[in-house]
């Protein structure tokens, strides 16, 4: 089963049709979109009814934290941050019936080998940051306590890409990926990566993030795909929400 | 895996004759089953230990057969196919004809002909081309000698054995299953010794080491069977082959101690420098190592084990373990109290010790009290108080050039910073713990036992205490004078030499 994983869109229509149109362009099998469809970005609307079409078309679709904290009854305790005043936004832009699918996504999933999650898999409901050998360690041994045959946990939430990997000692090794090029992964080992984010990259690079993944050859590529990002900074400002939004898209940090 | 029978069928092949039984793998000429012809003819590598074997051939494998994949170009032989590690591990590639670097020296030894320079130079540089070839690749060999290197009779060389290779585009298999030093003790370079891999620079010390054995027909670090025979050549000089035999022309001296230079930086920056100069003897440039006949004074030998001692690798009172693993600089950064000029104190002692160690990982570290993350709301303010830290520390940071620098940041709670640290440096098997003196106390020494002086004493590595130096308007102006910093850096520098 070739994987096309994509994570944290954002709200970003043009970066997620750039990233679905790259990953035709290599070949995939199934699509899996890892959580935080929406939030931050201009386009929750759109981007919600396409993640609705890609799932009747046999795509998995995970829910992250900003799927939860644009519901209503999470609004007020996000009211001050700037993250908050977005969520507000986002929630007056879905009708009821977006918002109940977006709330009763699942948090995890998994297929044979493979572990899908937005954040961490040992407590996928506390948004932790797989962002240190420490986290992504209890990750891995959190997916792994669940379903011995796991070899691979793949997750968002940190929007950046990172690859863990585990031989024979017990401590993480991290790897930090080249764009584009295929990674041995073989299924003797145990890994966990980070896909980056398709919506709002944060690593100084604009380009839209996501990953492929091959689990029979057992090969993992990281992926940057290029869109008008200044377009969807302007569409950030023409929208009213918080400058810092546009120009974090526009530095890609 | 046991030797093979000729004949015996496995995956499509057919084995034929043995040529090589090694300490590690067996190598078979194999055909194809079904009686086609090869487009070359083939070769297959059987590891002699099976999966069940323990990790260390097994990986070594895995490497190699990760690099064979990508590796092209007529330096390294065609790839073919390969068994599936868990149930027959095995590699198939070309065969390619020639003698290797060892059966020519051999042949030589045994005709009691001495090679003669142009010859070598031909021979060196034709080995520093595949090389080069190699490192455009993203690749560094590690484990180059004279069994290793083939000599194609169309004249140019092919490298053999990638089990200890390291690709700058895979993950480094081999720096987590061996925490020692990784190669092979005669060629190995002194920063391999330590644990550093992937730096191009480790194979042209090993190209220098063969260079030297061609010359002189002596090894210029001898066969060292321990960690510390090994760890000489941080410092030593090898006798200067003109002393061993007097028809070395200075060139040829020059070339092969330039390669041989304790200090990464100071060899080749590239094998196809290297390749130039063997190619154009005559341009040389040399330096008074070129002529030189006698033996590296010992003050300077002493003066040198000083410096790395202090310094530049891990100093030989730790436990060989910490010295033989892949360094991890640890840096403790306060986050309370805290001047500009300490944090950018701290951050130019970690960028000291990160330059001269390419490969090395930085860890950047901070303590809290486990009061300022509990609230109420405890999994997520946790979350939240920490990702605020982390932020800090990222911030601290950014201006660090961390490319090629494996980096992670991490926040410790505990009310006792000294042992947290020391309790991290332990656990990480970090090899040196960058602080800044001032900011965790020392001036009240005299009054209590402070933090830097409790991580000195129970730390299991090196301790580097940072005292903030930097003239303040430096840190707001433009463009600082260099000779300003010039000469504050080489005051830092002898300050720091003092506590070690």
């Amino acid at each position: 089963m070739r994987y096309a994983l994509l994570s944290d869109i954002h709200a970003n229509l043009p970066a997620l049709e750039a990233c679905l149109e790259h990953a035709r362009s290599q070949g995939f099998d199934r699509l899996a979109l890892l959580g935080d469809l929406v939030g931050y970005g201009p386009h929750p609307s759109e981007v919600v009814q396409r993640c609705q079409a890609l799932q009747q078309a046999g795509a998995i679709v995970l829910r992250g934290n900003h799927e939860e904290i644009i519901q209503t009854h999470h609004l007020e305790a996000h009211r001050e941050s700037l993250g908050g005043q977005t969520a507000g936004w986002t929630h007056a832009q879905l009708s009821p019936a977006q918002r109940y699918w977006l709330e009763v996504l699942p948090l995890s999933t998994r297929e044979d080998r493979v572990y899908l999650v937005h954040a961490s898999a040992d407590a996928p409901e506390r948004w932790r940051y797989v962002e240190d050998d420490r986290i992504a360690g209890l990750s891995l041994d959190g997916a792994c306590a669940l379903f011995p045959d796991v070899r691979y946990v793949f997750g968002g939430h940190v929007h950046h890409q990172s690859l863990w990997y585990r031989g024979t000692g017990r401590q993480l090794m991290k790897f930090a990926p080249t764009p584009g090029v295929p990674i041995p992964t073989p299924k003797h080992r145990h890994w966990i990566a980070t896909v980056g984010s398709v919506g709002q990259p944060r690593d100084g690079n604009p380009k839209a993030m996501y990953a492929l993944f091959d689990d029979q050859a057992g090969r993992l590529t990281f992926h940057r795909v290029a869109y008008d990002h200044h377009g969807v900074a302007r569409a950030v400002r023409a929208a009213g929400l918080p400058e810092f939004f546009a120009e974090r898209l526009e530095k890609g940090r | 895996m046991k030797k093979l029978d000729p004949g015996t069928a496995l995956d499509g092949f057919v084995i034929g004759r043995c040529i090589h039984a090694g300490g590690m793998a067996h190598i078979y000429e194999v055909s194809y089953a079904d009686q086609h012809e090869p487009p070359f003819p083939l070769v297959m590598k059987v590891p002699r230990m099976t999966a069940g074997d323990g990790a260390e051939n097994i990986v070594s494998f895995e490497v190699e057969h990760q690099l064979m994949q990508v590796l092209q170009g007529r330096h390294v032989p065609r790839f073919v196919a390969a068994g599936d590690l868990a149930q027959l591990p095995y590699l198939v590639m070309e065969h390619v004809p020639g003698q290797t670097l060892q059966q020519w020296m051999d042949d030589k030894a045994q005709a009691q002909v001495v090679p003669q320079a142009d010859e070598i130079a031909r021979v060196g540089a034709a080995l520093a081309r595949a090389v080069h070839s190699l490192h455009k690749q993203n690749a560094c060999h590690l484990d180059l000698k004279p069994a290793n290197v083939l000599l194609h009779p169309e004249g140019h060389a092919v490298l053999l054995d990638f089990g200890l290779s390291s690709h700058a585009h895979y993950p480094d298999l081999l720096a987590e299953e061996l925490r020692k030093a990784v190669g092979s003790p005669v060629w190995i370079a002194p920063e391999q010794v330590v644990g550093v891999r992937g730096d191009p620079r480790s194979d042209v010390f090993a190209i220098g080491v063969m260079l030297y054995e061609l010359a002189t027909g002596e090894l210029p670090f001898g066969n060292p069977q321990t960690a510390a025979g090994m760890r000489q050549r941080l410092w030593m000089d090898p006798p200067p082959p003109r002393s061993l035999r007097a028809d070395v022309p200075p060139w040829l001296q020059e070339v092969i101690l330039r390669c041989l230079a304790p200090l990464a930086a100071e060899r080749y920056p590239s094998a196809a420098h290297l390749a130039m100069d063997l190619e154009n003897p005559d341009q040389v440039r040399l330096t008074a190592r070129g002529h030189q006949l006698q033996k590296t004074a010992f003050l300077t030998h002493l003066r040198r084990w000083l410096r790395t001692a202090g310094m530049q690798y891990q100093p030989s009172p730790l436990p060989s373990q910490q010295i033989d693993s892949v360094p991890i600089v640890m840096v403790a950064v306060p986050h309370y109290d805290v001047s500009d000029a300490t944090l950018y104190s701290l951050r130019e002692a970690v960028a000291r010790s990160l330059g001269i160690r390419p490969g090395a990982r930085l860890a950047v570290v901070t303590v809290i009290s486990p009061g300022m993350s509990s609230t109420t709301d405890s999994d997520k303010s946790e979350t939240a108080v920490h990702r605020q830290y982390l932020n800090m520390l990222r911030q601290w940071a950014q201006p660090l050039d961390l490319e090629g620098h494996q980096t992670s940041f991490h926040v410790l709670e505990s009310t006792d910073v000294a042992q947290a640290l020391v309790r991290y440096a332990e656990g990480n098997q970090v090899s040196m713990i960058v602080m800044g003196a001032a900011t965790h106390g020392l001036q009240m020494q005299r009054l209590v036992a402070t933090v830097p002086i409790k991580v000195a004493m129970d730390a299991p590595c090196t301790v580097v205490l940072v005292k903030q130096s930097l003239p303040f308007e430096q840190l707001h102006e433009g463009e600082p004078d260099p000779e300003v910093v010039a000469l504050e850096r080489k005051r830092k520098r002898a300050e720091n030499w003092v506590p070690f």
